[in-house]
C-alpha cells in the first residue's frame, strides 16, 4: 500500500515537472508551476517560509517522502534502480553511514550558498539536475517531435515551429554526465547519492530520524530471511539486528512489500529502537549540458552566384550573428542585481526552458556557471513577456509583469560607428530606432548620415536593437548589461 | 554531404511533401480541379492567328518562370533547389499533347535556369510544332553594353537549343533602375548600344520572327514605343500586357503610377498589334480569395474552379493571341487546359459581375505583389515575396485580426497569423529585419513602395505580438 501510493505519486510529479521543463504549454506550465515552488532549495533561497515549513512538517511525520516523491531527481534514480533491480536480483546489503561525507559536503554546500559561490551550488541542488537533464538532453528531442507534427500541418497551427539549438556545450555536457553517473550509481547501489552526497537529502535526514511515522520490525514476526536488508536501495535496513536507518531511509516501501511475513510495517512508534548505519560509496561532481543543434530543417541559406546579370529570385546569405564580447553581462529584468542571481539560482534552466525568444542561455563563466544570461543572437527580449520571471522558483528572477518590463533597467545599448551600416554600406537604415519599444534611440546627424543615439536613461537593455540591426556577425548596436537593475 | 546539404535536403523533403499536400491550396497558381467540369474541356483548344505571321498560337500559353524544383514548389518557393527537369519534361509533353504550343521563358527566370530546362524538354520535340518566345532581359547595367546584350541573346539560341526564337521581347521595358528613370534606363538598356537595331536585323536574318516588348510601369514608355509604331520608325509585331479583371479598370488605384489595363488593351487594339497577356491571375492572388467572393463565384458556376473565371476573362478579347500561364504542377496545366479547350468567352453579363467582383478584391487592400521576385534577392536577406505572400493569404483567408477591434475569432486567427507567419518566412527573412534601404523597389514591376509596405506589416505582427 505504501510502495503503490508513492509510486503513483512520484509517476505524478515526475511527470508535471518533466512537463514544465518541456514547456509543452505556456497556460499548462502557469498551472503545474507549483512543482518547482515545493522543491526544497528553491524554496529555500526564495525564502518561501510556508512551503519550507510544510516540508518539514511533512518530513517529521513521514519521514524522507519528499525523496521518493517530490524530489525529480530521487524518482529517477528509483527508475534505474527499478531496472538495476531486474538485472540483479537482491543486490543490496547494509552498509554504514558515510557520515564524514556527508556532512562535510552539506557544510561546503551551505558555505557556498552563503558566500553565493555557484558553480558548487548549483551542481549539488537535486532538482536542478533533473532540470538540466530534462532542458538539455529531452527538450531537444520534444522539440523535434513538435516540429514534425507542425511540418504535417497544412491548414492548422496547433503546433509552432522552434529552432533547436545548442545554448551551451559545458551546461550539456554537465546535464548528460549527470544522467550518466547517476543511472549507473542508482542501477547498482540504488540511493547512494541522496545518502552520501545530496545536500537535500542530508538535511531531511536530520528531520527524519524524528518521524512519527517509521518503517519498523515487529520483532516476533521477523524470520531474518533478510529479504528486506537485500531490497533496500538506501542500505538502511540491517536485518539481522532489526534496526532502520531512518537518516537514509527515503520510504519506499519496497521492504513492506518484499517481506513475506508481515514483519515490516510503516507505523506510528510502539516500542522505538533506532540505530544508525551506513551505506555505500559513491562518485561526486555530476553535471554539465546542452545540446547538439539540429540545425532548423529550413536553414534557409542561399548562395546567389555572382552571375554577370541580373537573374530574378534567390536569398542573400545571412551571416549568423556572433556574440559581442559584453564586459559585464545581461541577467534577466527581474533578477535584481548580478549578486541576487548569483545567491539564489541553482541553474535549473526553467527559465532557459520558458524563454520563447531563444534570449536565455546557461552562463559558461566559471563564477556563474549555467545560470542565466542573456544575449540576442537569435531573438530579444520581447516587450510582452516575462516568463522567466514567472517560473523562477528560487527568487533569482523576481515576479514582473510585462507592464513593469519597460521600468526594469537588465542592460543599456552601446554603438559601434565602424559596423553601422549607413557608414558601411552607405545607405539609410534606422532599424534599431524603430524598435525601439522604449524611444531609448533617436537617429542623428553623423558625418552626413543618420545614426543611432541612445538615451541610456530609457535604455532597458531588451536587445531590440542589438538583434535587428543588419550588421553581421557584429551589431553595431549591442547591450552591455547592468550590475543592478535600476529600475525607474 | 556535408552536413548543412543533408539538412537542406532533409528540410527539402519535409517542404516536398507538404507542398504536395498544399498542392491544391498553393498560393501562387489556380486551384485544383474538384471534378471534371461539365461544360469546360471537352473539345479542341482555342487558337489564335497572329496577322503578322499566320501563326497558330493556343490561347493558353506556357509561362516557364514558376518551374517546379526537386525540393518540391515552384522555383519562386525554393530558388535555390535545381529544376525538377524530369517534372517540367513531363508536362511540356502533356502541354504539346494537348495543343499548348506556345512557351514564354527568359534569361532571368529561376535564376538563370529556365531557358537551359526549357531548351532540353523542348528539343525532344520537332521545331515546327512550337513557338518559342524568350527575353532580351538586359536589366543589370553591366549588361548594358552592347556585347554583352547580344551574347545574352546568343546565348539564349544556346540554351534554347534552336537556331531562331519565334517571339522575342524586350523584357519589362517602363522599369526604372536605382538612379535612372524610365526612359534613362530603356535607352541604356536598348537604344544608346543600338541594340533594338541589331535585334530589326535579326529579325530580317531570320534569327528573330517576331519582335515585341513587355511593358510594366512608366506609360510614358508605353506611349513612345507605340508612337514609333505609329511612325513606321519600328513595327511591333506584338507586345505583352498584363491585364486581367482587377487590373482592367482598378491598376491606377490600388497604384497612381500603374496604369489600367483596358487602356493598354485598347491602344494595341487600334493597332491591330496583337497582346500577349501575363498576370492573368495576378500570381495567384485571384485564385485565392477569401471565402465570401468565392462563394458568389461558386454560385454562378458551382464546378467552376475560382481561377477559371480569370482565365476566361484574359483570354475572352479577341485581340489577345495568348494568355501566359505560370504553371507548377500538373494540376494547373490540366485545370488550364479545360478552360481553353474550348474558351468559353465572358458574357456581357459575367463581366459586369466580375467587375463587382474585382471592386471586392480592391477592397481587400492587400499588396499587389504578384511574387514575380523581381526585387530579389534583397542584399539584406528579406524574403520580400513570401512575406507579401503570406500577408495577402492571411487576408483572403480572414486571419487578419484587428487588435483594437477583437472578437471571439482574435486569438485563433492572431495564431494562425503568427504561427503561419514563422513557418512561411523564417525569422531573419522577416519584415522585422528591413532597414527600408530601397534597393529593392526599383525593381518592382508593379511598382510597389517595398519599404513602405514592410513597415506597415512589421508595425501589423509588433501590433499582434504584443497584444495576446
Amino acid at each position: 500500500m505504501l510502495r503503490k501510493t508513492r509510486i503513483a505519486l512520484a509517476i505524478a510529479m515526475i511527470t508535471l515537472v518533466t512537463l514544465l521543463f518541456l514547456g509543452v504549454s505556456w497556460r499548462l506550465n502557469l498551472w503545474i508551476n507549483w512543482v518547482a515552488k515545493i522543491q526544497l532549495l528553491p524554496a529555500v533561497l526564495a525564502m518561501n517560509f510556508i512551503v519550507i515549513a510544510a516540508l518539514i512538517v511533512l518530513t517529521l511525520v513521514f519521514g524522507r517522502i519528499y525523496c521518493s516523491v517530490i524530489c525529480p531527481l530521487g524518482v529517477m534514480q528509483d527508475f534505474f534502480s527499478w531496472i538495476g533491480g531486474k538485472i540483479w536480483k537482491n543486490r543490496f546489503r547494509h552498509t554504514k553511514e558515510h557520515k564524514w561525507l556527508r556532512y562535510s559536503l552539506l557544510g561546503i554546500f551551505v558555505v557556498c550558498l552563503i558566500i553565493g559561490f555557484a558553480p558548487v551550488t548549483t551542481l549539488l541542488a537535486p532538482y536542478s539536475a533533473y532540470g538540466r537533464i530534462v532542458n538539455s538532453l529531452f527538450r531537444p528531442l520534444y522539440d523535434m517531435l513538435i516540429n514534425t507534427l507542425a511540418g504535417m500541418e497544412t491548414d492548422t497551427y496547433y503546433f509552432s515551429e522552434v529552432e533547436i539549438w545548442m545554448r551551451s556545450v559545458s551546461t550539456f555536457a554537465v546535464a548528460i554526465i549527470t544522467l550518466v553517473v547517476l543511472a549507473l550509481l542508482a542501477l547498482r547501489w540504488g540511493r547512494a547519492y541522496c545518502n552520501s552526497i545530496c545536500p537535500v537529502g542530508t538535511t531531511l535526514s536530520f528531520f527524519a530520524r524524528f518521524s512519527f511515522f517509521k518503517v519498523r520490525f515487529s520483532n516476533d514476526k521477523c524470520k531474518h530471511c533478510g529479504l528486506c536488508e537485500k531490497n533496500c536501495k538506501a542500505s538502511a535496513i540491517d536485518f539481522k539486528n532489526g534496526t532502520v536507518d531512518y537518516s537514509r531511509c527515503v520510504v519506499c516501501g519496497d521492504c513492506l512489500a518484499k517481506c513475506k511475513f508481515d514483519a515490516l510495517h510503516f507505523s506510528l512508534p510502539k516500542a522505538r529502537k533506532a540505530e544508525t548505519a551506513d551505506n555505500t560509496p559513491s562518485p561526486s561532481d555530476p553535471s554539465r549540458r546542452t545540446f547538439l543543434a539540429a540545425a532548423g530543417m529550413l536553414t534557409a541559406t542561399a548562395a546567389m552566384a555572382q552571375t554577370q546579370m541580373k537573374v530574378d529570385g534567390g536569398l542573400a546569405v545571412i551571416e549568423d550573428k556572433q556574440q559581442p564580447e559584453r564586459k559585464t553581462r545581461i541577467t534577466p529584468p527581474g533578477s535584481i542585481s548580478h549578486r541576487n542571481m548569483n545567491r539564489h539560482c541553482t541553474a535549473c534552466q526553467l527559465c532557459v526552458s520558458a524563454c520563447p525568444n531563444d534570449v536565455l542561455r546557461p552562463s559558461t563563466e566559471f563564477s556563474t556557471f549555467m545560470q542565466p544570461v542573456m544575449s540576442f543572437e537569435r531573438g530579444y527580449c520581447r516587450p510582452e513577456c516575462s516568463r522567466c520571471s514567472e517560473v523562477c522558483p528560487t527568487g533569482a528572477i523576481r515576479k514582473i509583469t510585462p507592464a513593469d518590463k519597460t521600468a526594469v533597467h537588465a542592460g543599456h545599448a552601446v554603438w559601434i560607428a565602424k559596423n553601422c551600416v549607413p557608414l558601411t554600406d552607405g545607405v539609410s537604415c534606422g532599424n534599431c530606432a524603430r524598435h525601439c519599444p522604449t524611444g531609448a534611440i533617436q537617429m542623428v546627424d553623423y558625418e552626413g548620415v543618420q545614426v543611432p543615439a541612445v538615451d541610456t536613461n530609457k535604455c532597458i537593455g531588451c536587445g531590440a536593437c542589438e538583434n535587428l540591426c543588419p550588421a553581421r556577425p557584429f551589431s553595431a548596436i549591442y547591450v552591455e548589461g547592468n550590475e543592478q537593475q535600476v529600475i525607474n | 554531404m556535408k552536413r548543412r546539404d543533408f539538412l537542406q535536403t532533409l528540410g527539402g523533403a519535409a517542404v516536398a511533401s507538404s507542398a504536395l499536400l498544399a498542392a491544391c491550396k498553393n498560393d501562387n497558381n489556380n486551384t485544383t480541379v474538384s471534378s471534371e467540369n461539365v461544360t469546360d474541356g471537352n473539345g479542341e483548344m482555342t487558337y489564335r492567328t497572329n496577322p503578322n505571321t499566320g501563326d497558330r498560337v493556343s490561347l493558353l500559353g506556357y509561362g516557364m518562370m514558376r518551374l517546379p524544383v526537386e525540393a518540391g514548389g515552384s522555383a519562386r518557393e525554393n530558388p535555390d533547389s535545381p529544376i525538377d527537369q524530369d517534372m517540367v519534361n513531363q508536362q511540356v509533353d502533356y502541354a504539346l499533347e494537348h495543343g499548348v504550343n506556345y512557351f514564354d521563358t527568359s534569361p532571368a527566370y529561376c535564376k538563370g535556369q529556365s531557358e537551359h530546362s526549357t531548351g532540353i524538354a523542348l528539343a525532344r520535340h520537332p521545331r515546327d510544332k512550337y513557338f518559342i518566345a524568350t527575353k532580351l532581359s538586359n536589366f543589370d547595367p553591366r549588361t548594358w553594353s552592347r556585347t554583352a546584350s547580344q551574347q545574352m541573346f546568343e546565348n539564349s539560341l544556346k540554351e534554347l537549343q534552336t537556331s531562331y526564337v519565334d517571339y522575342l521581347l524586350l523584357h519589362s521595358i517602363g522599369g526604372s533602375s536605382e538612379e535612372k528613370d524610365a526612359i534613362q534606363t530603356f535607352n541604356g538598356r536598348y537604344m544608346d548600344n543600338g541594340i533594338l537595331d541589331w535585334l530589326v536585323e535579326q529579325k530580317t536574318k531570320g534569327r528573330i520572327r517576331n519582335l515585341g516588348f513587355s511593358y510594366h510601369g512608366d506609360i510614358k514608355i508605353f506611349d513612345m514605343l507605340l508612337q514609333w509604331h505609329d511612325e513606321g520608325r519600328y513595327h511591333w509585331d506584338f507586345v505583352q500586357i498584363e491585364l486581367n479583371y482587377l487590373d482592367w479598370d482598378f491598376a491606377d488605384e490600388i497604384n497612381p503610377r500603374n496604369t489600367d489595363a483596358s487602356y493598354l488593351y485598347e491602344e494595341l487594339r487600334k493597332r491591330g498589334i496583337p497582346a500577349v497577356i501575363m498576370e492573368p491571375l495576378l500570381g495567384g492572388r485571384l485564385a485565392n480569395l477569401p471565402d465570401y467572393i468565392v462563394k458568389q463565384m461558386q454560385q454562378r458556376e458551382p464546378q467552376s474552379p475560382v481561377a477559371r473565371w480569370a482565365f476566361r476573362y484574359a483570354g475572352t478579347p479577341e485581340g489577345v493571341l495568348c494568355v501566359l500561364s505560370g504553371m507548377t504542377y500538373m494540376e494547373h496545366l490540366k485545370e488550364n487546359l479545360a478552360t481553353y479547350s474550348p474558351l468559353r468567352p465572358i458574357t456581357d453579363e459575367e463581366n459586369a459581375f466580375l467587375m463587382d467582383i474585382a471592386r471586392q478584391v480592391y477592397d481587400l487592400k492587400n499588396v499587389p505583389c504578384t511574387a514575380c521576385n523581381y526585387c530579389m534577392p534583397c542584399p539584406y536577406g528579406i524574403n520580400i515575396p513570401a512575406i507579401f505572400s503570406h500577408y495577402n493569404k492571411c487576408i483572403a483567408e480572414g486571419n487578419h485580426p484587428h487588435p483594437d477591434d477583437r472578437d471571439e475569432n482574435y486569438s485563433r486567427q492572431r495564431r494562425a497569423f503568427l504561427v503561419g507567419y514563422d513557418r512561411s518566412v523564417p525569422k531573419l527573412r522577416q519584415a522585422s529585419h528591413c532597414i527600408g534601404c530601397g534597393q529593392c523597389a526599383p525593381h518592382c514591376p508593379q511598382q510597389i513602395d517595398i519599404p513602405t509596405e514592410m513597415r506597415m506589416i512589421d508595425d501589423y505582427v509588433e501590433k499582434l505580438k504584443t497584444n495576446g
